[in-house]
């Protein structure tokens, strides 16, 4: 192997070698390599600077819960997945084209995924006696035969970036930690990407510590000329720009959607929006990114814990900005006395919950949608709200706009449902003109001839939202039942069976001005794949992969889980069969039998990780079959 | 705009049935609060009282001002949300002694420590009434009640020791028949720009009778507590005969008189004090060997939570312009597909 390193810019391409270009629809990248690695980083890096290129993307990070495992070890591997292609793609595909693996413990974690005849790039350095026993390796992989059947290319990667930055002032633990950026030249040759948009991050962000920008760079540049010099690799590929709706697009990941969405919300409202929040994995990147936004009148309030954060959000609710509260499964559990007194105060609020795997702290970093029950019945008493859900890490922007709009038109607490996966997975987002967003103005209640706390709109049945500091509408409220139209306390057992009607029938209400479900394919037939939340990418590739195969499916996806859209039974009852996909044992099944006598057929994971477009085809394939 | 006729207590009453126990000491602590609100010149739906539960939480019922009865514990938790984002409102804590200090004692501690500007007042009866007896957070030891037939085993809290010890502003103790000391602790509450924390000895007479008997009879009033009023020495007792002196680190009691100790030697008390170590010393002063302290132990002002919040954001707004959400949504690095 030759190990001509030396620096050059890989634009001059002064002495490359020609090599076949090949044209790629379609790839699937995997990094894998201990946590300080520095993998999502890189991964990140490989997805914006494809997003630039123009691809269709999508990205499946996968990291454990402890910030630092010990190094080397298989609890401690971080991996980040990111699909990119020439055309519009669902999902982060199914099993990896390409796997980096930057040490043993990476390899063994992840090789079981790489596909048959898969590219496999080794960090050989790290491949001691040490790292091996600390991956549970008896024998080299490398040597015993073991990665036979795919393309291994075992790179000196440590040493290489060593070499590479030798000239720079710097110790070879500092050296080392640019190896990342040695492997991402080496993909950024293999998949003919430019290197500068990562460039220019690297010196924006070590602006402070222009060694590290320069050392990274080198690197980056070293990987990309090390394939360009050696012809390491037989062949190049190249992944054409996707043919996607004209528009702008930036690349998003779910929780940055959603923080967007929340801002959104509130300037389209007119309303301060107040966010009290709590940190818990995977939702605390929220508070983080809308804690940025002071300069939009945005005031996050980090609590004392998770009752706080909720009840300071109804505080503000009760003074009329839009009160949020961001979470995660444990986090629900504990906010739903408070989410209840929402409930019966009839104030609006908004409470996200970035569903992990559960129970108890389960599993922090992994991706579940197990919380819908939680979501719909978790709370004593009959006790009605909305819940809509988030499809896709872009659509999170959608989802948070319409679970405010929800909250604010209904005065109704409304839980929003994202997971781990859309949390942190991104696509390219076309980014919407501000005029197209719905306007959500709404007024405060201000006239005191005839007030009355629990007068209800007649056709929403939403009451007035009465803020304090409006002269003569002086009022009480609280969790205690309330008299219908005077909110005053009552403990009468005819109002008690009213107002729990008349609660149970405004969440109701809310499906009446829900637009028409829209059936993927023929409206009726044999099969119909139904599904909700982050299963969206997997089921529509699934669904198109068994047309393409010359199956009859359609697809549905549901927005709104409650109340869930009154054209829904009718469209259920045109199919033999309902395939219904969950990332729990059937939680949304478990309603739809309830509500509607359908046999619905549920499909499980709960695994941690997201469907697979093939899980999903083969049992669609034997449903048809039989 | 034209003045209004100024407001009275009766303004303050709302039209609810109050359903407290007769003989409760909760109806001499909502006259003292209809009383001083009037006084403040803050128009009524400027007002904002927000409770948990208990029989004290019913309070916001009976005020006619905006009132939120929340749930058990939370009431500093939603006034803070309500605070930080409406800093134009008065915003009042109502509480109790399981309440603040048992399911609530977290959300007490923490907006104690953040200086939101609201005022709580915790009414200490040292018992569960609501649930018909149970011993409190605040109930002496020993105490024997239905959930503790052979008497508790858990030490108390000492709720003003607690206020003190999570860096409240404004830390006083009054108790509900004086209605005179009341007021007036409630008045200074209310001119307190950040947290105001007030306990307030208030008589169960079903669960807990005469649970303050040994300073509120008669004869006890003057014996068993010491009232502190800024830059005047501490001196109590039916003769005004007794003081405390500093001896040390610690508070004694000494007598007055011949052969005793003069009044010069007894502690100045001194509210505004920034360092907490004598209201410290007087919030252990506990009875049989101290008179209980009454009035306000310490009485601080540093910013408010609720105004560092509106400066950063007015700051930020100085610095980056009022957000426009047409260039956040296109941000960071974006690409034209035509």
């Amino acid at each position: 192997m030759s190990t001509d390193t030396s620096i050059k810019d890989p634009a001059a391409g002064t002495e490359r070698a020609e090599r076949p270009q090949a044209r790629l629809s379609d790839v699937v990248i995997r990094f894998a390599g201990d946590s300080g690695d520095g993998m999502q980083l890189t991964g990140t890096q490989f997805t914006n600077t494809s997003a630039l290129v123009g691809n269709d993307l999508s990205t499946l990070p996968d990291f454990p819960a402890e910030i630092r495992a010990p190094a080397g070890t298989l609890p401690g591997v971080s991996a980040f997945q990111v699909r990119i292609a020439d055309y519009d793609i669902h999902t982060p595909g199914d099993a990896p084209d390409v796997l980096v693996a930057m040490n043993p413990a990476a390899l063994k974690t992840n090789i079981g995924d790489l596909k048959r005849d898969g590219i496999l790039i080794v960090n050989t350095n790290e491949f001691s006696k040490r790292n091996l026993v600390k991956a549970k390796y008896e024998h080299n992989p490398l040597e015993d035969g073991s990665l036979d059947g795919y393309r291994v290319y075992p790179v000196e990667l440590t040493r290489l970036t060593r070499e590479a930055l030798a000239d720079l002032e710097l110790d070879n633990r500092s050296r080392d930690r640019c190896k990342n950026f040695f492997a991402l030249g080496m993909c950024y040759w293999m998949f003919s990407r430019p290197l500068d948009n990562t460039i220019a991050w690297l010196e924006k962000k070590f602006a402070a510590k222009p060694i590290l920008a320069e050392a990274n760079v080198k690197a980056l540049k070293a990987g990309y000329n090390y394939c360009d010099i050696t012809g390491v690799f037989q062949n190049r590929y190249e992944v054409e720009p996707a043919r996607l709706a004209p528009g702008l697009y930036r690349n998003i990941n779910g929780n940055s959607a959603l923080s967007l969405g929340l801002v959104a919300a509130s300037r389209r409202s007119g309303l301060p929006l107040f966010l009290g929040s709590y940190p818990i994995t995977p939702a605390s990147t929220i508070l983080h990114e809308m804690a940025r936004y002071k300069n939009f009148g945005v005031t996050t309030f980090q609590a004392e814990d998770e009752i706080a954060a909720v009840c300071a959000a109804i505080g503000a609710a009760f003074g009329g900005s839009l009160g949020v509260t961001t979470t995660s499964g444990p986090g629900l559990a504990l906010k739903s006395e408070a989410i209840n007194l929402a409930v019966m105060t009839e104030l609006p609020l908004v409470v996200c919950n970035i569903q992990r795997g559960g129970p108890s702290t389960g599993l922090p970093t992994k991706t579940e949608q197990a919380d819908l029950l939680q979501a719909l019945f978790g709370r004593n008493g009959e006790s009605p709200l909305a819940v809509v859900a988030a499809a896709s890490p872009s659509d999170c922007f959608d989802a948070a706009i319409e679970a405010c709009r929800i909250a604010l038109t209904h005065m109704v607490p409304v839980v929003l449902l994202s997971d781990g996966y859309l949390a942190n997975g991104s696509e390219p987002w076309r980014v919407p003109a501000v005029e197209d967003l719905p306007d959500l103005r709404v007024e405060h209640a201000s006239n005191p001839e005839g007030f009355a706390p629990y007068r209800r709109d007649p056709k929403t049945l939403a009451r007035p939202w009465a803020i304090p500091g409006t002269p003569g509408l002086e009022h009480r409220i609280g969790g205690l039942e309330k008299e219908d139209v005077t909110g005053n306390v009552s403990y009468d057992p005819d109002n008690h069976q009213r107002m729990v009607e008349l609660r149970a029938a405004k969440v109701a209400r809310i499906a009446d001005e829900l637009p028409p479900l829209e059936v993927d394919g023929e409206p009726g037939g044999r099969l119909l794949v139904l599904g909700w939340g982050s299963t969206l990418g997997a089921i529509t590739g699934a669904v198109n992969l068994a047309r393409e195969r010359g199956l009859q499916v359609s697809r549905l996806h549901l927005r709104h889980l409650n109340p869930l859209p009154n054209d829904l039974e009718e469209i259920l009852g045109r199919f033999d069969r309902v395939l219904l996909p969950e990332m729990n044992t059937g939680q949304l099944a478990l309603v739809l039998r309830g509500r509607y006598l359908v046999d619905v057929k549920t499909l499980s994971k709960v695994q941690g990780r997201p469907f697979t477009r093939g899980e999903i085809l083969a049992e669609i394939e034997s449903m048809l079959e039989a | 705009m034209a003045t209004a006729p100024p407001l009275t207590r009766k303004d303050f009453q709302s039209d609810q049935e109050i359903r407290w126990c007769p003989g409760c000491g909760d109806y001499a602590i909502l006259k003292g609060l209809q009383t001083v609100l009037p006084e403040l010149g803050i128009p009524r739906e400027k007002i904002v009282v927000i409770s948990g539960i208990g029989c004290s939480s019913r309070l916001p019922y009976y005020m006619e001002t905006f009132g939120f009865h929340s749930i058990h514990g939370r009431a500093p938790a939603v006034a803070t949300g309500l605070k930080l984002t409406r800093p134009d409102l008065d915003v009042w804590v109502i509480t109790g002694d399981g309440d603040a200090l048992s399911i609530g004692g977290n959300h007490l501690i923490h907006a104690l420590r953040r200086n939101v500007g609201i005022k709580i007042l915790l009414f200490n009866n040292r018992i569960y009434g609501l649930t018909k007896g149970q011993y409190s957070p605040t109930s002496e030891l020993g105490k024997k009640t239905g959930s503790t037939p052979f008497g508790s085993l858990d030490a108390p809290f000492n709720p003003l020791a607690l206020a003190l010890g999570a860096g409240a502003t404004f830390v006083a103790r009054t108790v509900d028949i004086y209605q005179k000391h009341l007021v007036e602790v409630l008045r200074q509450a209310a001119a307190h720009q950040g947290s105001a924390f007030v306990e307030i000895y208030q008589n169960c007479n079903i669960f807990n009778d005469r649970a303050f008997a040994y300073m509120t009879d008669k004869d006890n009033r003057d014996e068993q507590a010491v009232y502190l009023e800024h830059g005047k020495p501490l001196i109590f007792g039916n003769e005004r005969d007794k003081g405390l002196r500093l001896a040390g680190t610690e508070l004694e009691v000494v007598e007055l008189g011949t052969g005793g100790a003069s009044e010069a030697d007894c502690l100045v008390w001194d509210a505004h004090r920034s360092s907490p170590n004598l209201a410290w010393l007087l919030a252990q002063a506990l009875p049989p060997r101290f008179p209980t302290p009454l009035g306000v132990l310490r009485s601080v002002e540093t910013e408010p939570l609720e105004q560092a919040v509106i400066e950063q954001i007015e700051r930020a707004i100085d610095r980056q312009g009022n957000g426009s959400l047409e260039t956040l949504l296109h941000a960071g690095d974006t690409w034209t597909v035509s």
